[in-house]
């Protein structure tokens, strides 16, 4: 359950970017997350949902777009991506490869906060 | 009320990112070789890693280690066996290291005093996967016990680990262990990957796996004074 401590993370990660002193309540957290990054989506959701209780994030959405694994094929001098993670070769020409440009991510994208009208 | 987005783009990890990026650039400039451990319970990894300790010890190697666990400092006393320093970091309860927990633990030591330092990670094929404590490698171990698909099974921790030991290979046999469709498995989550098999029990590989690592110390070591110079 290592997705708890994300989730830990994450709400320390937000917080530094709402506003000082601001109550502005979170609406969404928007994440991508490479199909390398080892994170249980369920898991992570659901430890979103209990370590977000009682602070500005409380029952906001978490959105997460999942990044699929791509590795540069030297042969094929192309970034291709994979068919699945077990099996680390280009797709269009087989040649194994371990030279990965996306599927690792596990990235704060972007939060939509309530903002109170001046 | 207007809802607003606010763009953010940052690796969620970015703290343990930065510190363990900083923790790799004193233990480089320190000289010493850190090696992260990682596998699931029962591997191997505290027998291996004590054997090691002797190894290199017997060559005049100065190293030392830190082992995770979630409870107990058994491994910590079977460690230091070896006449190594060691010290147990007790996670109570969480699955993994983070680069944090090794550089409090690390504080009493004299860094330019060691020239390998090698970090046990807890038992677990998933949860250290993301992770970096700032090591110059990360070794996956596989024993012949687990099934030969393994890496197949946990390619993200295999996938960023940068070598691959198969242990207790001294009971393949009786395992009835398909080498052939391991190393298979191994090489198609991570292509090119470096492999050892070993066995603590009959020495097998052990010669092969300490000169591996007297090596990677000393690439690494030049490479720095490349750099500097």
């Amino acid at each position: 359950m290592h997705e708890l401590s994300i989730a830990n993370t994450l709400v320390e990660l937000v917080e530094q970017q709402l506003p000082s002193h601001s109550d502005s309540k979170v609406r969404s957290v928007r994440l991508r997350i490479g199909a390398l990054s080892c994170v249980h989506r369920e898991s992570l959701e659901f430890s979103f949902e209990l370590v977000t209780e009682g602070t500005l994030l409380q029952g906001a959405y978490l959105e997460i777009e999942s990044v699929p694994v791509t590795v540069y094929c030297p042969v094929c001098d192309a970034v291709e991506p994979l068919e699945g993670i077990q099996s680390f070769r280009c797709p269009r020409c087989q040649t194994p490869t371990a030279d990965i440009r996306s599927g690792r991510e596990l990235e704060l994208h972007s939060i939509e906060v309530d903002t109170v009208p001046v | 009320m207007q809802p607003r987005i606010l763009e953010v783009r940052t690796q969620i990890l970015k703290k343990n990112d930065e510190l363990a990026r900083a923790m790799r650039q004193e233990f480089e400039a320190a000289g010493v070789l850190v090696l992260n451990l990682v596998s699931s319970p029962g591997t191997g990894k505290t027998s291996m890693l004590r054997e090691t300790l002797c190894r290199l010890l017997e060559k005049g190697y100065r190293v030392a280690a830190v082992v995770g666990d979630l409870e107990t400092d058994n491994d910590a006393r079977r460690l230091a066996e070896s006449g190594a320093p060691v010290r147990q970091i007790m996670t109570h309860g969480m699955c993994h290291l983070e680069a944090d927990m090794v550089k409090k633990h690390l504080a009493e030591w004299d860094l330019n005093s060691l020239d390998f330092l090698f970090i046990e990670n807890v038992g677990n094929l998933v949860c250290p996967t993301s992770w970096d404590l700032g090591e110059s490698l990360r070794v996956a171990l596989l024993s012949v016990t687990e099934g030969e698909d393994k890496p197949l099974k946990y390619p993200g921790l295999f996938n960023t680990s940068d070598v691959a030991m198969i242990t207790k290979i001294d009971l393949a046999d009786v395992c009835e262990f398909n080498r052939g469709k391991a190393i298979e498995s191994i090489e198609s989550v991570r292509p090119g990957m470096r492999i050892f098999e070993t066995s603590v029990k009959s020495g097998l590989g052990m010669n092969e796996w300490i000169e591996f690592l007297q090596r990677a110390r000393s690439q690494r070591l030049s490479k720095i004074e490349l750099q500097t110079t």
